[in-house]
């Protein structure tokens, strides 16, 4: 059987505390309606190198347990790289090197002795373009929770599939099909049905590099509902280029800017009544 | 008024001069491709105008007298007259079996037997040379008169008949040619592409997969790529002179074996599976890898689960095609001692063997005229397993090829 998710509030508040030290990038002070937050994933003092490039220097960010923060910020600014960090993606690439401190739920992810598989079945990722597995619609689903052995038996993984699929609005469109092969389904289909597949093994947070992208609005606007479903649920880190989209979704967001977070903020405040001028700049379009 | 924007061209040097060159580019290449496909044609009816008699061989019916005489000589079982038409191969046999059953001893038995090469020959292609008086053409083969007069003769009693030659298909090579078939060599070629795929499938896989999706990119992995690529150039004779060394020489395999000739091409097929491996595997797109990683697979679970099944009908493509040019191998075959006389198909990997190609060969340095028609039916076989495998291979591929 698998059993949903309901981790116990971890003992993290007391750790949000504003980050000192550099002024000029402005470390996630604590905004308001933050107190009562749990700190799901924090980064400290990240950097990050692809050789000899540093395409992340001395990021701070707290994302919050239960919320959707949203990481925006023009092309190349390092969104991609830092979200690659929080379930270790970057460990495939062999350039890179990392510095800093990660933790989820207070715990070092990149301690020597942290297990991957494990990280990365509690932090599923959904990517930008839709990548199901070239199998049937089910295989799909069921693959990785019987890859870690989460379900047993035939019956609870019929069951298990259906849930997912449920949960990613996906069932009623495909539930005489599962046999189907995942990829001759449309593209905002197979988009849900990698959100399905990353649900499905039970994560506690799922990160979205630019998930509607390549999306129709009306498939961009399915995914965005059931973003906002999953948010009772998952804690959600979700990159973006799309504003409006940021400003639907997400409870707090991050301006990201030449590898360094300019602005973190509730996504009212940040988007209303910015604090930096880049952030006026970025979000106005008058970023050049 | 746009008649004369848009339709002007014919008097447009410019335009019509373009219009030439491609006129002519596109002749030229249809000429190519006319070139290749009549040497084709010219080669494939070169050879099945040539070897198709093989496929039919003339008979003679005989009266078998197991005498005492014919225990010492198979011969003597027959009388003066057939001794002369009869193949001299088709009554060895009788001493052995009057030993084992000496009951046959006084009895007869008619029996439908091949005629001696010489016959065969002058009755598939000589005989109607000379009935359509075209007595000066001097290559039919002819045959003294006496012979010739009795051969008729047997044809009009309906003792000499043409049948479809069995024997081809289920004997050895023989010295002599109304008896030689290629069996033993269809034997040899099975066991030594058993061989090669057994050494070369498994250690080609496993190493591209290594190289492919565990190895770091370094120095050291750049090199033993380099060497792979350089191995798949190299003349094949030389691994047959490796084969030599290594495993007649040094290993103490026996030589002119199977296991000697299909070790060797597993040496030569080896980098060709590597690379073509490689290549299937490279050709599975990377998102797969990433959304698997990202489910928490590990890198084995990533291979075995992913990207072997995508990769298997190009994995499997590259092995047919790695096997069929390592079938089609004589040269480092020879070093190794496969072209030998084998009229008995081997009955294990340590005996001596030889292969289709080698047999060919074989036949293609005889003297006599039989073994004309035999080189070019044993080429027809070779050529039809080649095609075989190569469709095998193309079905493979459309079979199982996945989409994305
Ligand atoms: N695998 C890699 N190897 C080397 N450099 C890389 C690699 N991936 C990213 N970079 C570099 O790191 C920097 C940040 O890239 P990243 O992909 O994180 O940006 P991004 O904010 O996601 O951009 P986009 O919005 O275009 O996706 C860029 O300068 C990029 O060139
Ligand atoms: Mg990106």
């Amino acid at each position: 059987m698998y059993s949903e998710a309901t981790t116990e509030p971890p003992e993290t508040t007391e750790s949000v505390t504003p980050m000192t030290g550099q002024p000029e990038t402005s470390a996630p002070a604590q905004t308001a309606g933050t107190a009562d937050k749990n700190v799901k994933v924090k980064a400290e003092n990240v950097n990050l190198w692809y050789d000899k490039t540093q395409a992340l220097h001395d990021l701070d960010l707290n994302i919050y347990e239960n919320e959707v923060t949203a990481l925006i910020g023009p092309s190349g600014c390092g969104k991609s790289s830092f979200l690659r960090c929080l379930n270790r993606m970057n460990d495939l690439i062999p350039s890179v090197r990392i510095q800093g401190q990660i933790t989820l739920d207070g715990e070092d992810i990149y301690h020597p002795d942290v297990d991957v598989v494990q990280l990365r079945s509690n932090v599923g990722m959904v990517f930008q373009k839709p990548n199901p597995f070239p199998k049937s619609i089910y295989e799909n689903i069921a693959y990785a929770p019987r890859l870690h052995g989460i379900v047993n038996g035939r019956r609870d993984l019929d069951e298990l599939v259906e849930h997912s699929l449920k949960r990613a609005g996906l069932w009623r469109e495909v539930s005489d099909r599962l046999q189907t092969p995942g990829t001759a389904l449309s593209g905002g289909q197979q988009q849900r049905l990698c959100i399905a597949r990353a649900i499905a093994v039970n994560p506690e947070v799922i990160l979205m590099d630019e998930p509607a992208s390549s999306l129709d609005p009306l498939a961009t606007a399915t995914i965005e509902e059931l973003i906002d479903e999953l948010k009772d649920r998952y804690t959600i880190a979700i990159v973006t280029h799309n504003l409006q989209q940021a400003a639907r979704v997400a409870g707090y967001t991050a301006f990201f800017h030449m590898g360094e977070i300019v602005e973190f903020n509730d996504t009212d405040t940040l988007f209303t009544n910015p604090r930096e001028q880049k952030t006026e700049d970025y979000i106005t379009g008058r970023y050049g | 008024m746009s008649t004369r924007k848009l339709t002007g061209s014919a008097n447009n040097p410019q335009i019509r001069r373009r219009y030439r060159a491609e006129k002519r580019f596109k002749a030229y290449c249809i000429g190519a491709v006319s070139i290749a496909f009549a040497i084709i044609i010219a080669f494939f009816t070169d050879i099945i105008s040539q070897g198709y008699t093989a496929f039919w061989q003339y008979q003679v019916q005989v009266t078998i007298d197991y005498n005492d005489r014919a225990e010492r000589l198979g011969q003597f079982a027959l009388d003066r007259d057939m001794r002369e038409v009869a193949s001299r191969g088709a009554t060895r046999s009788i001493p052995r079996a009057i030993d084992r059953n000496p009951d046959l001893l006084g009895t007869t038995e008619e029996r439908w037997v091949p005629v001696k090469a010489e016959i065969d020959q002058y009755l598939k292609h000589g005989r109607d040379i000379l009935e359509a008086k075209h007595e000066e053409v001097a290559a039919a083969p002819e045959l003294p008169d006496k012979l010739r007069k009795k051969v008729d003769a047997l044809i009009d009693e309906g003792r000499i008949e043409s049948a479809f030659n069995t024997r081809f298909f289920t004997t050895g090579d023989s010295k002599l040619p109304e008896l030689a078939g290629i069996f033993s060599a269809a034997v040899g070629t099975l066991y030594v592409l058993g061989i090669t795929l057994l050494c070369a499938f498994p250690i080609g896989v496993m190493s591209a997969i290594y190289l492919e999706e565990f190895a770091p990119d370094n120095k050291l992995t750049q090199t033993i790529e380099v060497n792979i690529n350089n191995l798949a150039a190299v003349p094949s004779i030389i691994f047959g002179l490796l084969g030599l060394a290594l495993f007649i020489n040094f290993f103490g395999v026996p030589r002119s074996s199977a296991l000697a000739g299909g070790l060797t091409l597993g040496l030569m097929t080896l980098p060709i599976i590597i690379i073509s491996t490689r290549a299937a595997l490279r050709a599975v797109p990377d998102p797969i890898r990433q959304g698997a990683f990202a489910m928490g697979c590990s890198r084995w679970q990533v291979v075995r689960d992913h990207v072997l099944p995508s990769s298997l009908p190009g994995i499997l493509t590259g092995t047919i095609i790695g096997l069929a040019q390592a079938m089609g191998e004589t040269a480092p075959l020879i070093i190794v001692g496969m072209i030998a006389y084998i009229p008995e198909a081997p009955s294990g990997v340590f005996e001596a063997a030889t292969v289709l190609p080698a047999q060919v060969f074989t036949w293609a340095s005889e003297p006599e005229q039989a073994y004309v028609e035999k080189t070019a039916a044993g080429i027809m076989v070779l050529l039809a397993v080649l095609l075989t495998l190569n469709a095998t291979a193309v079905f493979l591929r459309r079979k199982f090829e996945r989409r994305w």
